[in-house]
């Protein structure tokens, strides 16, 4: 039976269009034989899935059990009706944003980078700022249009701030990797709160980026972007050049 | 058999190199101690506790001296006057000082024979008890059999010392020979240690005594069940390190992180302070025959793991020399070393080889501690498994010490149950479909693993030169290390260092540079 491709309803895609085949891994504290597993089957019912197949189901010792699944799932979604806030500004690279500056601009932007508060994590600052950058990405340093500034890990949003105005910040980049129990969104909203205590919000571009942030998470944060995983310093570059060129049109 | 082509002289030069680096900060050794070392010193002397607002009494002690411009003189001098003036414990003494009945300074001067008696018993005593410790340990591995190699370590973060228990112990089971407790977001920049369990922590718990009191109590009771002794990690680094360092030997800590340059380097702090704040932990490790790992990873994951290769070697041969200088036998030298390479990059696998033999031929009898790739770990959790299963073929194969076990949601969240009994079935299956395989493989000596990793010792080797022409200080103050620039003055912490008064006293590092046989 072959069902015709349609925009409005859309399932997940196992070998056949709509047949709806998930993958599900999963622990429970439920002891690993028969019981554990009609447990676990019956979870998955609950989650309104079919045709449940407890494929694998390991011992995790300590009364815990390791089910993995191959389920179906009927729900469908309509493509035609998602939204999606994404950052806008097309990505140059490093000389088409570097020239970009030049001819928009006419002077270096300043940017300041760092992990703030507790976050000690410096990996996805270090690969937006660092000359070095990420995967061949040229980091914001090797840019000749940038001033980047990485001011590394475990900065205050205080010393963040004091810096973005005695270096007269253009940007500011906030990494954020640790997110357990929400601390990012406590980070993120401090230094957002303080910005605006100081009159600074609306002086400086704000951008987080980290492996659990979005940009429809970071405006609803009070950010003017946010980047995920998969960011390379020439994607921050473009949003950074081409949102500063574009307010002093504005202006 | 799997063996480098290396000429030993090399590698003889290099550590020359790396020797000359490492003494040339003897005289802060000689002449400077650390609010840290102090506060050490207090826990060496059997007093513990902390006030209300949850204030540790070692810090309590140590900044009424401060306060009172008394520290020179060394802690313990103060401390055990009061003792024989009072006829109290030392413990006692702590008690009155924080609730402000006694100030050190104005106790009259007992005699000062009197003195170095009470501290020599106090030393005695208190390294009996560490020196008990170390002998359950060893003889745990006597009647249970050695720790295999590499180790399977895995880590625990849940930030409730309860639930860590749980899952330490389900990861022993599983087959986990070393169980690291990560501590809570930003404990490295806290200028004291934290007291109690902790059971509401950021990303982990702190090091607490208490909580390597429950977590070894824990790990006691399984390793009985399992008739396999399991170990426990935590970190001595940051502006603690000598109090961790002392913690963990009161408690049996088996392992503990205590890297020489790591917290100047990548947490700011005072290049001094760390250096005599290492000096002395690194002792008290010694003695406690507690296995100290290094965090060379650093330097892989801020810069590229190629280009930079060879700034592990060279960290990694700074490292062993002050350990050296600290009494850590090589078979306690877990130095640490990571596998970071670009996965995209063609014969990636062939550059991971060659540098983690390099390290094995280096240091053959350290117990390697061999990080799992990080950076490269997407979020794509089936890619991140396959890497870690090489990452796992390249740690048996080369003998590693410490395999730790690289977790598929890197990059996403910090380890669920299920994600490590994953790693540790990787691992498992790894290493012993491969066990005997290094004994079956020649090199071609002039392919390119051999001459990747001569390659590497040579521009190690050029490196560590340069900074022994220009001393450590000046080659941190220039950004020689990591591209960071580090100046002697700079820093967190360094109102913590002080320099010792003439009649100055720490009865505890006195006898360790005894029984460990330093100059």
């Amino acid at each position: 039976m072959s069902v015709k491709f349609d925009a409005s309803n859309i399932g997940p895609y196992g070998d056949t269009l709509n047949d709806g085949r998930i993958q599900v891994s999963f622990a429970m504290p439920v002891p690993c034989d028969e019981r554990g597993k009609e447990a676990a089957k019956q979870l998955l019912k609950q989650m309104g899935l079919d045709e449940i197949e407890i494929c694998g189901m390991r011992n995790l010792t300590e009364g815990f059990t390791h089910f993995i699944a191959y389920v179906t799932t009927h729900a469908t979604i309509d493509l035609n009706k998602i939204e999606v806030k994404v950052v806008e500004t097309p990505s140059m690279d490093m000389d088409e944003i570097d020239d970009y500056i030049t001819q928009n601009i006419g002077r270096p932007l300043v940017v300041i980078g760092a992990c703030i508060e507790s976050d000690a994590h410096t990996v996805g600052i270090d690969a937006i700022m660092n000359m070095k950058g990420y995967n061949h990405h040229f980091g914001l340093e090797r840019y000749r249009n940038f001033r980047a500034i990485n001011m590394g890990a475990q900065v205050s949003c205080e010393d963040l701030l004091k810096k973005a105005r005695e270096e007269n910040a253009d940007a500011i980049l906030v990494s954020q990797v640790v997110t357990q129990k929400n601390i990012h969104i406590q980070n993120l909203t401090k230094l957002i709160e303080l910005a605006e205590a100081e009159g600074l919000r609306d002086k400086i571009l704000f951008i987080c980026g980290g492996p659990r942030l979005s940009h429809e998470l970071a405006i609803e944060l009070g950010y003017d972007a946010g980047f995920g995983t998969g960011t390379y310093a020439n994607d921050v570059g473009s949003f950074v050049a081409v949102t500063i060129a574009e307010r002093k049109v504005g202006k | 058999m799997l063996k480098l082509a290396i000429d030993p002289k090399k590698i003889e030069k290099a550590r020359n190199y790396a020797h000359s680096i490492a003494s040339s900060g003897k005289w802060l050794f000689d002449r400077y101690s650390s609010v840290a070392i102090e506060r050490t010193v207090v826990r060496l002397m059997g007093i513990d506790g902390a006030n209300e607002e949850g204030e540790p009494y070692p810090n309590m002690i140590v900044d009424h001296l401060k306060q009172r411009n008394a520290l020179e003189r060394g802690v313990a001098y103060w401390i055990a006057n009061a003792m024989i003036a009072y006829g109290i414990t030392s413990q006692e003494v702590a008690d009155k000082v924080v609730d402000g009945s006694l100030t050190l300074t104005e106790v009259k001067a007992q005699e000062p024979d009197t003195v170095l008696l009470v501290l020599a018993d106090l030393t005695s005593k208190m390294l009996r008890h560490i020196k008990s410790q170390r002998s359950y340990r060893e003889e745990a591995f006597k009647r249970f059999g050695p720790r295999r190699k590499p180790a399977i370590y895995v880590i625990v973060a849940t930030g409730n010392i309860y639930e860590d228990v749980v899952q330490a112990k389900a990861a022993a089971r599983e087959g986990a020979d070393i169980i690291a407790v990560i501590r809570s977001t930003a404990q490295s920049l806290l200028d004291y240690v934290p007291y109690g369990a902790t059971t509401e922590g950021f990303g982990g718990t702190f090091a607490t005594q208490e909580n390597f009191r429950i977590m070894r109590k824990a790990l006691d009771e399984v390793s009985e069940d399992l008739g396999r002794y399991i170990s426990l990690t935590n970190y001595a680094s940051g502006l603690c390190m000598p109090e961790i360092a002392v913690m963990g030997a009161i408690e049996r800590l088996d392992v503990m992180l205590n890297d020489a340059m790591y917290g100047i380097l990548f947490r700011d702090i005072n290049p001094k302070r760390t250096l005599l704040d290492q000096y002395f932990s690194r002792m008290i490790n010694a003695y406690a025959g507690i296995e100290i790992q290094t965090g060379e990873d650093n330097y892989l994951t801020t810069s590229d793991a190629i280009e930079k290769a060879y700034t592990v070697t060279a960290s990694q041969l700074i490292n062993e020399q002050f350990a050296l200088m600290s009494g850590i036998k090589p078979e306690k030298m877990g130095l640490g070393h990571a596998f970071e390479i670009n996965p995209d990059i063609e014969n990636c696998f062939l550059y991971e080889l060659a540098h983690a033999m390099l390290t094995k031929t280096i240091f053959p009898e350290a117990p390697v501690k061999y990080m799992p790739p990080t950076k490269f770990a997407s979020g794509n959790i089936f890619k991140t498994y396959l890497m870690n299963g090489m990452f796992n073929f390249i740690g048996q194969l080369t003998g590693q010490g410490v395999q730790l076990l690289g977790m598929l949601t890197e990059a996403v969240h910090t380890p669920h149950l299920v994600d490590r009994s994953l790693a540790i079935e990787n691992a498992n299956y790894v290493f012993g479909s491969i066990h005997d395989l290094a004994n079956e493989i020649n090199l071609d000596e002039n392919g390119f693993i051999n001459q990747r990793a001569n390659h590497v010792l040579d521009e190690a080797t050029s490196f560590l030169e340069k900074v022994a022409d220009m001393g450590l200080f000046e080659a941190m103050a220039h950004g020689e290390f990591a591209d960071i620039k580090r100046t002697e003055n700079g820093g967190k912490g360094l109102d913590g260092v002080f320099l010792k008064s003439p009649d100055y006293v720490n009865p505890f590092m006195d006898r360790l540079r005894q029984e460990l046989n330093l100059s």
